[in-house]
């Protein structure tokens, strides 16, 4: 079987690592076209050693590109509003890693097979929600979750200058997508920069509040599933203590380390966002695979 | 005879005092205290839950009144005094932003970590839009090299801030170092510069004299001591002091001492005293709020407040982090 191609919009750290996991890692997916805006930027420059064909011009050459079927948009939340209507009209799923959000959000670990998933656009939510709604998710499978908060810690070097312009869309899209996907009947979302020099780890608390006294065993249980399954595709993400309890409060800590692809292990943070894209991009080239779209 | 240097005092009683009484003041209390210190002509009130608005949570503690309800106990009361909020971004949003001002809140003060400044612009940029006036806050100020602290601070200013702090959150500054950061900030920024003290070391008043001396024209206080960890710079003190060296505050000073006595003392949970765990705070350069905190994880896991507060230091944890305390408590027992 020919794998599926794809685009990656957007030359940065981001899109750069996930050149680098397709190129290593994927067998589904071969990228047609690395676009950014700068023909100078290091990104473009790294792409074109490795013998990707790019582009400088934007989205056009993506667009131009019918064998495209899949494109990534690692640029930001204003170019993914401009970018989306193009996609969809050229007939490519897109996979949105801003925090846009215009398509629903998707956290492949609470849906492997993206079984709910006919978009045309799907958003990744933000760092703190891949790493955190498995958690919140985990617990509200087997108990009513009326509540639930999370604190992202991230270490500063790996907070890049979108995320420190929309830190209030971080918080706000993270604890909207942990209702949604994760099952809560509230939320709230926390993030915090540590500029700790070397860099901390990325980590996570998810504190969840239950409607009933939680059946510990049961809870334990599903959250130990639940890492394995995000381990699947982020190998670094880990439990840092046992689930704590605390009457009807659930307090779970983990930490995410990076796979070092190309960005550095202690920004799981971006690590888990370029991994869980990736997972849901297979997820779509397998279904296509099997309907049979090729090029 | 010569004009007397006028110090504007911004007192936090009803925010950063929070953190003494775990963010469990009344409707009842916050009036009575709003009251007196509009009484004592104290020119600015900041009201807020201690982590800033929206700061109601497990990881801070639920506050017993929504941001909201606190305001409305204030301002009812608030007489020729301003009110001032305090937004952490990340913790708050834009839109506490706006219902503070709402609801009243004429001054924003938008606090970041010392070197994390530009998570402000958005929130000091919409405080300015709706007509705010913005002071910058840079927490936890003993972490960063005075160049750095400067670099920060103009990021502040070029976003829109009035006034710029030098904020010691974890009171581990001595007067030497208030000094030289407080006069390098005064000498490059065009904006008013503040200073903030906590009294883990015992300097609360002593940094915020040395602040004063190098150019900071407006400081914090919290009646009677409040504060997290040890409290910050007595407010009652700093206006006896200040009118002793021939300041002008503006403040009554027998009303606000009738305010830290009468209305603040009997309510406090505690005694305000640099006790073995605040002194650790100090020493060891950790964030005031994680006193009460680390006591509770403390006896829970029977362990000595000050290895986790010590151990929390060398990891340079930052303000908000107040999960690790339990994440080290536990390492510290698995380990022991």
């Amino acid at each position: 079987m020919l794998p599926i191609r794809v685009g990656i919009l957007g030359t940065g750290n981001i899109g750069t690592d996930l050149l680098v996991k397709i190129l290593n890692k994927s067998t589904l997916l071969e990228v047609g076209m690395f676009a950014g805006i700068d023909p100078e930027s290091e990104g473009i420059l790294r792409a074109k050693q490795m013998g990707v064909p790019t582009s400088a011009d934007g989205i056009n050459a993506i667009l131009a590109d019918s064998s495209i079927k899949l494109v990534f948009d690692a640029t930001s939340a204003g170019a993914h509003n401009i970018h989306a209507p193009l996609l969809k009209e050229a007939g490519k799923i897109a996979i949105d890693l801003t925090p846009a959000a215009l398509g629903p959000y998707v956290v492949p670990a609470v849906d492997m097979n993206l079984s709910t998933m006919e978009e045309p656009n799907i958003n990744m939510v933000t760092c703190g929600g891949q790493s955190t709604i498995p958690m919140i998710y985990a617990v509200s499978r087997v108990a009513e979750v009326a509540y639930s908060e999370t604190v992202t810690t991230i270490p500063s070097k790996s907070a890049g200058p979108g995320t420190r312009a929309n830190i209030d869309e971080f918080t706000d899209t993270t604890a909207k997508a942990a209702k949604v996907i994760g099952g809560a009947k509230r939320s709230k979302s926390i993030i915090i920069l540590n500029p700790a020099d070397p860099p901390i780890l990325n980590r996570h608390t998810i504190y969840t509040t239950l409607e009933q006294e939680p059946d510990q065993e049961a809870i334990i249980a599903s959250i130990e599933d639940m890492v394995n399954t995000v381990r699947q595709y982020v190998p670094g993400y880990r439990l840092k203590h046992p689930p704590m309890f605390d009457e009807k409060r659930v307090t779970i800590m983990v930490e995410v380390e990076g796979a070092g692809d190309f960005l550095p292990k202690y920004a799981g943070n971006l690590d888990i966002m370029t991994s869980a894209a990736l997972a849901a991009a297979e997820s779509i080239a397998r279904k296509m695979l099997t309907m049979g779209v090729t090029k | 005879m010569t004009q007397k240097r006028k110090i504007r005092i911004i007192d936090t009683t009803l925010r950063d005092g929070s953190h003494s009484v775990s963010h469990q003041y009344s409707s009842d209390q916050i009036t009575k205290i709003t009251e007196a210190l509009a009484k004592a002509k104290i020119d600015t009130i900041e009201v807020t839950h201690g982590d800033g608005l929206g700061g109601s949570s497990i990881q801070y503690g639920f506050g017993k009144l929504t941001d909201q309800e606190a305001f409305q106990a204030a301002t009812k009361v608030l007489g020729e005094s301003k009110l001032a909020v305090l937004l952490i971004p990340g913790i708050g949003i834009k839109e506490d932003l706006e219902m503070a001002y709402h609801e009243g809140a004429r001054v924003a003060r938008i606090a970041t970590h010392v070197t994390e400044a530009d998570i402000s612009a958005q929130h000091i940029g919409l405080a300015k839009k709706i007509g705010m006036e913005v002071v910058g806050f840079l927490m936890l100020s003993h972490m960063a090299p005075a160049s750095k602290l400067l670099e920060q601070a103009k990021l502040m200013e070029s976003y829109g801030a009035d006034i710029v702090y030098v904020v010691d959150s974890a009171g581990a500054m001595v007067p030497d170092d208030t000094k030289r950061k407080v006069s390098l900030l005064k000498s490059n920024l065009h904006s008013t510069i503040g200073y903030h003290a906590h009294n883990n070391l015992g300097l609360a008043i002593g940094n915020t004299l040395a602040a004063i001396e190098e150019g900071a024209d407006v400081v914090d206080g919290c009646l009677a001591g409040m504060g997290a960890g040890a409290g910050n710079a007595p407010t009652e003190v700093l206006v006896a002091v200040l009118d002793k060296l021939g300041y002008e505050t503006g403040v009554d000073l027998y009303a606000i001492m009738d305010a830290a006595e009468d209305v603040v003392r009997p309510l406090m949970q505690r005694p305000q005293v640099i006790d073995k765990s605040s002194l650790s705070l100090g020493y060891a350069g950790v964030y005031s709020s994680f006193l009460l905190h680390t006591v509770r994880a403390a006896q829970k896991y029977g362990l000595d407040p000050r290895d986790i507060l010590i151990e929390l230091g060398k990891r340079k944890v930052v303000g908000g982090q107040e999960d690790m305390i339990v994440d080290v408590a536990q390492e510290i027992r698995r380990k022991s």
